[in-house]
């Protein structure tokens, strides 16, 4: 461990008590997290996270930018699951102007957040293993990550951060062979899960390093705003996708897995069978994709298709209005809950009728979710520090914006 | 839609004999339950709405700065209840230097994050709570970054023979209502060039 000691013991009456910096540089934060803890021999008697060290000052430049162009900001907020990111900005900003997207536009919506909802499931899967150093696991689980990260490439010619969400729709048509690409994912999807879960369920190490480790009690989870699998993982069947449905989402039928233990491996197995459960709507999709156009037809909001620049002055001069000037939601706020894989995600959007968002707060899972760290692991060993920061799968763009 | 609006009047309904009501202002507005508070029924609307309504979540907590209206910052809680669709919009103004709102960390302990986060970024204090420090910025940092009249500062795009110009002044603001191809200005109190 690259953890340094800071500052120096202090007499207690139980005993002496040591502060210890862990992080912000160590490989178990997933990121640049600081936790000072204060131990008792191996036991730690109180946590402090320390965050800020990834702010960027993202809702300060929203403010700054207009609506189409804040896609590029927002996907850099939560960047394992950026589909989910601009499905929530968007959610808000469609409430504030009062338009629906088309159904093939909500349809590939929902596709692309399920299939990112995996891809960030295999990443915590990933990373999780690591920090337990189960290797293997890591290899598979990035290879089959790399799978959803060429669909995402193929649709939006991004790997990460696609930009591919617009006011109304979205930017572009599924590209030739994508439903089939698609399918050659989600087809070798649950054999590969098995895998998983066989070289995990039955790896001692994996079980012992998890079980029991990191409990979160269900009213601590409620009280301190835990929501995604945090909160599914201690009893809670919360699931803004079933509670409050958005997008389109009551169309398709999934169920909302939840554990009662809530301990680490809880949360793990919540994750498995949601990649389950997201398969399940994004075959769904698949099986169902509408026809029709993929974006609202509305100029004050939707660029102009392509092929009408050439003919329509009217058509340039929206196009040129759009590009330069963006769109006016009408004044007022907006707020909507959506289901990002690590939680509740919405932005709290307030218009003044201008080109600009007077200000766009992220309601950020990982913010809340990481107040649950000291209710986790106060009273336990210092080695399971780790396992709760990997159990909660934070990503701290999403903590410090 | 038609059930999700009954669930939400009688949310309000529900919560009407437990409050002041003369000190609030209910609103539905786009679905949502909105309720206007004055600071000083601030703690009880929302211990009612916890005892009461059994909203046990505070989803969110913000703020944002209303510049150049007074009060000047709203500050808006956003409450939610474990396994259930049940959500209530709580909405408070604050004014003065400092700002003063007391502290909801007592009845919602989701709330410490979030209250050190409106203070870092908005310098509203909240009276009582346990640990009110910066939590984005450096502990040394002067001013609060998402007050409109906190300059947005960046650098310049340099260009040969040009005179560079920061990212977002590039970007003209349209005001409500203004001429088509008036060229934009620059928002009132908003980030400045």
């Amino acid at each position: 461990m690259k953890s340094t000691a800071a500052g120096t013991g202090t007499n207690h009456a139980e005993g002496e008590v040591l502060t210890l910096n862990v992080g912000p540089q160590h490989p178990g934060t997933h990121g640049v997290l600081r936790v000072v803890v204060e131990l008792d021999g191996e036991i730690i008697r109180r946590a402090t996270p320390e965050i800020g060290y990834l702010h960027t000052g993202i809702e300060k430049q929203m403010e700054a930018r207009t609506y189409l162009q804040n896609v590029t900001l927002v996907d850099r907020i939560e960047y394992l699951a950026s589909y989910n990111e601009e499905m929530a900005f968007y959610q808000a900003v469609e409430r504030l102007l009062g338009v629906e997207p088309p159904p093939r536009a909500r349809a590939i919506r929902i596709l692309m957040c399920e299939l990112n909802r995996i891809g960030s499931h295999l990443m915590f899967l990933a990373a999780g293993t690591l920090d337990v150093n189960v290797t293997s696991v890591f290899m598979y689980a990035m290879t089959d990550r790399e799978k959803y990260l060429d669909l995402s490439e193929m649709l939006s010619g991004q790997r990460m951060m696609p930009g591919y969400f617009r006011p109304g729709g979205v930017a572009q048509d599924l590209p030739d062979g994508f439903v089939a690409a698609a399918r050659t994912f989600l087809d070798g999807l649950p054999g590969r899960l098995d895998e998983y879960e066989r070289l995990l369920s039955d790896n001692l190490i994996w079980r012992e390093r998890l079980e029991g480790v990191a409990p979160l009690a269900r009213e601590d989870a409620i009280a301190l705003g835990a929501t995604g699998p945090v909160l599914r993982g201690s009893g809670i069947a919360h699931d803004c996708r079933k509670l409050l449905p958005y997008g389109g989402y009551d169309e398709y039928d999934f169920d909302v897995p939840v554990r009662a233990e809530g301990d680490a491996y809880a949360r793990y197995l919540v994750r498995m069978e949601e990649m389950r459960q997201s398969r399940r709507i994004a075959l769904q999709v698949l099986d169902r994709l509408p026809d029709g156009p993929i974006i609202v037809d509305d100029r004050k909001i939707a660029l102009p298709p392509r092929a009408e620049l050439a003919r329509s002055m009217e058509a340039v001069i929206h196009q040129f209005k759009l590009v330069s000037e963006g769109i006016h939601p009408p004044a007022g706020d907006s707020y909507v809950a959506t289901e990002s894989p690590r939680g509740e995600k919405g932005y709290f959007v307030v218009s003044d009728g201008s080109n600009r968002p007077v200000r766009a707060h992220v309601r950020a899972p990982s913010f809340y979710n990481l107040q649950t760290l000291p209710a986790m692991i106060e009273g336990h060993p210092l080695s399971d520090l780790v396992v709760a920061i990997a159990s909660m799968d934070i990503v701290l763009g999403d903590i410090d914006r | 839609m038609d059930r999700q609006a009954v669930n939400h009047e009688s949310l309000l309904d529900r919560l009407r004999p437990h409050v002041p009501w003369g000190l609030t202002t209910p609103r539905e507005e786009r679905g949502r339950s909105i309720i206007f508070v004055t600071v000083g029924a601030l703690l009880d609307v929302l211990g009612a709405a916890r005892d009461r309504l059994g909203l046990d979540m505070l989803v969110d907590l913000t703020a944002w700065d209303r510049i150049p209206a007074s009060p000047r910052f709203e500050v808006v809680y956003l409450l939610g209840r474990a396994g259930s669709a049940d959500r209530l919009t709580v909405k408070v103004q604050a004014d003065g230097d400092p700002p003063r709102l007391p502290t909801a960390t007592g009845l919602y302990r989701a709330a410490a994050f979030a209250e050190r986060e409106v203070y870092d970024m908005f310098g509203v204090v909240f009276d009582g709570h346990p640990d009110l420090r910066r939590i984005l910025m450096p502990d040394d940092w002067e001013g609060h970054p998402l007050r409109r009249d906190y300059s947005l500062s960046e650098e310049p795009v340099e260009f040969h023979g040009h005179t560079p110009k920061v990212p977002s002044a590039i970007i003209p603001y349209f005001p409500p209502g203004s001429g088509s191809g008036s060229g934009g200005t620059t928002p009132p109190g908003g980030p400045q060039p």
